[in-house]
């Protein structure tokens, strides 16, 4: 009898637990709804051409648009990718085709280092490294600092989807006589393409909505400008400066450019997904 | 495998080349762009660049703005704060700065070259409360406001509060501080303020741009505070006029040295504003003597260096921003009424007018 | 093939097979001479020097950070010593800085972070890894929990401002706190939304790695599910869990922007966990433009200095774990 009940006990807890494991899994759902619903149907009605196409009105005045940001994010984004993309795929080239090497093994170690690096550090070196010497703020060093933020992510994606690649098939390009950079720039990338595109992608998104290393070197500008020498305005520096305002036509532009932040960012992360999905690693 | 790719003469030739070229690109972003920009930040000769008070910013960007549409310049200004607007022009990265608080004599020595203090407005750093349920204008005691800062009182409905505002239904909501958490002009005008009226705050806290308040949120930016006071109820802050106006918030009347309360507007300002002025402009319109006056008022200065050529500036640019300035302390005025700033007193203007002919390209005045 | 400009004799183990540590023996293959184009082995070269250099550039980079930080410190370390760690006042005007309200802010908001998230990411770990692994539920959850960590934390922080603040501000009027709605709470409960997949995602990397043999045991022996969880994939995924909720603490540590927007960012040590306070990352954020003096400046990278060593500290401890679980 005891035996009886304590099974039963066991059992009904086990179920209990998994009730609870449910509940507490499926909640961890909730905020993330809660924050899209909110943004998007405050942000939604904020966007028209007017939005999208007019810079920032004088202080007080209604009206006015983020068209100096949303340029200056796409031109400092897209800066930063042309930088840290090729370096970190040829850096996952390097890593993947040297698993033993001293310099493999430091250049892994500061990979997993600078993965953890906080935003705001990453802008104060971007500060000293280039505001400070080149003169003044500028587009340009916020790419950078982007950049640095990005290497990471193209390096560990790049490195393990060239670890899966069979060495059969390095073998047979060799065998052929092709040269050590036909090889891996013909037959290797190609054929990891999904991943490198994944983390390539990836990477971006992470850096879409960075603020904290723009604070100090990109700096803001209500015109629109295209020069990356000079400072440049950017969706999430023009949300956080809007957000703590006191006006209410500012927090309706920042509702706006959540709704355009978000939105690019989800489809960046749902694109990847798509892409692991279709273009699997031939093997 | 003896063909290591780590090989160490190949890798540091190969450094060496690429080091060069990184260090040459660097000059060499400079160097496109050395006939236009380097010199000092910005880059086009038609974009000037300012960072510094927030106090100023809503008159700055109407300025701007309208400058822009006479003759094209552009000027990218960034309200940071005072703070942040003398470092960068310390710095050098920035063509001029904006500031509530002239520079005291450790910032003058940090900067390699005179700075020129030229004054652009006067405006109220008015004291603004969240309480939703009260009605009239609160009035204020020098002594009352500084313990309210000094965290001495805590409830709105404090007899001492009570005392001031006969008649009028204050709620039982505690007072929840709103201040500056950057380095603000606008915190140095008012806390000289609360130095001149209360001996406790001068040994306590004390004045400055960026000090250890005792209680209460720090918001960047007047924006920031502002932004604050807004949305908690029961806050109070001090931000400049402009913000409460312009958001419709409600700002309280100061007792001034002559004992009236004053009610901090354009014509309060002035008659504040209205004192011999020093020709390095340096000086401050708190607790004024004026009988109109409002005590918590203060000048902003524009600051730029005295010798315009530094760092591979253009003569043209500098030509371009003292045209600027000039516009500003003249024409420019007719936008301060609106945004209820105070226009320059012709006295000030003069003040100014000396400043800006002392400005200086490679030793000759600039301003004719 | 291209016409040989030159003929060089290069051994078949040099020239074909560049790869080093590729674990082929190739000193087997019989050393036949084959006709390659200079050219082609300079390029060859010049690319497998480039790929070092690349290899170079991480170090030089990390290392690089490491030391303008460092350097950038000195001022500051030298006037201050190691007292500036628990100084308890931070008072630029009168040139004294003390890092300790910040140190304890960005402590008490990450562990109060950690602490509300780790029953939400083990809850998610176990469900996608022990109870659901397969199915269209599972990768419903594991997307949304992945996109949880893909929000820009700039929208969190806005978010937060405008629909937490007021929501704790309620809050603390009914349990009779200062209503202000902005403090150490509200961002640990951002952080947490925000750290929740980290732990969650390693967690059911984890899980799902434990042999189907050690469970099937368990329940041949007549263990309830809930039983083999706790007395089974736990016990055995425990470094694992740890290390992941490792990688959340890093994460919250050095997260700026959403903390910045909703934390009070006042010096004053905080007084209770709904009082205003500031961490290292954001009260950077606020004064670094404006830090005029030298040892203000160095001060504040002096911060940055600490932040940067404790989370590499956290993470390298965390990877160290993941790695020597996947090993074992």
């Amino acid at each position: 009898m005891m035996m009886k009940t304590g099974i039963k006990f066991r059992i009904n807890k086990s179920g209990g637990i998994q009730v609870i494991t449910i509940i507490l899994a499926f909640a961890c759902v909730i905020p993330l709804i809660a924050i899209l619903a909110y943004i998007i149907q405050a942000g939604i009605t904020k966007i028209n051409w007017n939005f999208l196409t007019n810079i920032p009105k004088p202080v007080g005045e209604t009206g006015g648009g983020i068209v100096n940001a949303l340029v200056g994010s796409v031109i400092i984004i897209l800066v930063a990718s042309v930088i840290a993309i090729p370096i970190g795929i040829l850096t996952g080239v390097y890593l993947s085709e040297n698993r033993k090497s001293t310099l493999a093994y430091w250049c892994r170690l500061c990979i997993d280092v600078l993965q953890g690096v906080p935003s705001i550090v990453v802008g104060i070196v971007a500060y000293f490294w280039l505001v400070k010497p080149l003169g003044g703020f500028s587009a340009l060093s916020g790419s950078v600092a982007l950049a640095i933020m990005m290497l990471p992510i193209v390096v560990r994606s790049t490195e393990e989807t060239l670890k899966l690649l069979p060495d059969s098939l390095k073998e047979a390009a060799f065998a052929l006589g092709m040269p050590f950079h036909r090889v891996i720039l013909k037959v290797i990338i190609p054929c990891g393409i999904s991943g490198i595109l994944s983390g390539a992608i990836l990477s971006v998104a992470r850096i879409a909505g960075e603020t904290a290393p723009l604070l100090f070197t990109a700096f803001g500008n209500p015109y629109l400008t295209t020069n990356i020498t000079k400072p440049m305005h950017s969706l999430p520096l023009l949300i956080f400066n809007y957000a703590t305002s006191p006006y209410n036509d500012w927090h309706d532009l920042a509702w706006g450019a959540s709704v355009i932040l978000l939105v690019f960012v989800l489809l960046l992360n749902i694109l990847t997904k798509q892409i692991t999905k279709k273009w699997k690693v031939q093997l | 495998m003896k063909q290591s790719l780590f090989n160490i003469k190949n890798s540091l030739t190969a450094l060496a080349l690429l080091a060069t070229l990184g260090l040459t690109s660097c000059g060499g972003g400079g160097t496109s762009s050395k006939t236009d920009s380097t010199a000092s930040a910005s880059g086009d000769d038609n974009t000037l660049i300012g960072a510094g008070s927030s106090f100023d910013n809503p008159l700055f960007s109407k300025m701007f703005s309208e400058y822009n549409k006479m003759n094209g310049l552009k000027v990218n200004y960034q309200s940071v704060g005072s703070g942040a607007g003398i470092s960068q022009l310390t710095n050098k990265t920035v063509d001029f700065g904006a500031s509530d608080a002239p520079m005291n004599a450790k910032q003058d020595s940090a900067a390699s070259a005179p700075v020129l203090h030229i004054p652009v407005t006067a405006g109220a750093v008015a004291i603004s409360y969240n309480l939703a349920d009260v009605k009239d204008t609160l009035m204020l005691t020098p002594s009352v406001l500084a313990d309210i800062f000094l965290g001495k009182i805590t409830k709105w409905n404090d007899p001492k509060i009570a005392a001031v505002n006969k008649g009028v239904k204050l709620p039982g909501t505690g007072i929840v501080i709103a201040h500056r958490s950057d380095g603000s002009g606008t915190t140095n005008i008012f806390t000289t303020y609360l130095s001149k009226v209360s001996e406790e705050w001068n040994t306590k806290v004390g004045k400055g741009s960026s000090i250890n308040w005792p209680v209460g949120l720090g918001g960047k930016g007047t924006e920031g505070v502002a932004g604050l006071v807004k949305q908690t109820p029961g806050a109070i802050g001090y931000i400049e006029l402009a913000y409460a106006v312009q958001n419709n918030m409600a700002y309280a009347k100061v007792q001034n040295k002559a004992g009236n309360f004053i009610v901090p507007t354009i014509a309060s300002v002035t008659a504040a504003a209205n004192i011999t002025i020093p020709p390095d402009s340096k000086v401050s319109l708190t607790n004024t003597d004026a009988a109109d006056g409002y005590p918590i008022s203060g000048f902003s200065w524009v600051l730029i260096y005295q010798e315009q050529k530094y760092n591979d500036r253009s003569a043209d640019r500098a030509s371009k921003l003292l045209k600027l300035l000039s516009w500003m302390i003249h024409d420019g005025q007719q936008y301060s009424g609106p945004l209820t700033y105070a226009p320059l007193s012709p006295a000030a203007v003069a003040v100014g007018d000396a400043i800006l002919k002392s400005a200086t390209f490679n030793g000759k005045p600039i301003l004719q | 093939m291209d016409t040989p400009i030159k003929n060089e004799k290069i051994t078949l183990s040099e020239a074909s097979l560049g790869v080093i540590d590729s674990g082929k023996k190739a000193n087997t293959v019989s050393k036949k001479t084959l006709r390659r184009p200079f050219r082609q082995i300079r390029t060859e070269k010049f690319f497998k020097q480039t790929l070092v250099l690349m290899g170079l550039i991480m170090v030089i980079l990390v290392f690089g950070i490491l030391l303008t930080l460092i350097v950038e410190s000195i001022p500051s370390i030298r006037a201050l010593g190691l007292k500036y760690l628990w100084g308890k006042t931070w008072d630029p005007v009168q040139d004294i800085y003390g890092a300790f309200p910040f140190l304890l802010g960005t402590l008490l908001t990450s562990f109060l972070a950690l602490i509300i998230s780790v029953p939400f990411s083990i809850a998610v770990a176990i469900f996608l890894g022990e109870y659901f692994p397969k199915g269209w539920l599972s990768d419903f959850l594991k997307n949304t929990v992945e996109l949880i960590a893909a929000v820009p934390s700039v929208i969190y922080g806005f978010w937060g401002l405008a629909v937490m603040v007021p929501i704790v501000r309620s809050f603390e009027t009914k349990i009779g706190v200062d209503p202000i709605g902005v403090g150490i709470f509200t961002s640990s409960v951002i952080l947490a939304i925000m750290i929740i997949p980290y732990a969650a995602s390693l967690g059911r990397s984890v899980i799902q790695m434990v042999p189907s043999s050690l469970k099937e045991g368990a329940y041949a022996l007549g263990a309830t599910r809930w039983e083999v969880i706790r007395d089974v994939i736990i016990p055995y995924t425990k470094s694992g869990l740890f290390a992941g909720i490792l990688l959340s603490l890093g994460r919250a540590l050095g997260e700026t922007m959403a903390v910045t927007m909703v934390i009070g960012n006042t010096s004053q040590l905080p007084k209770s966990i709904f009082a205003p306070g500031n961490t290292m990352a954001s009260v950077i954020a606020n004064e670094f433009t404006e830090a005029d003096k030298a040892v203000y400046l160095s001060a504040l990278i002096e911060l940055g200095l600490v932040l940067f060593l404790v989370t590499t500290v956290i993470n390298m401890i965390g990877k160290k774990v993941i790695s020597r679980f996947t090993n074992e």
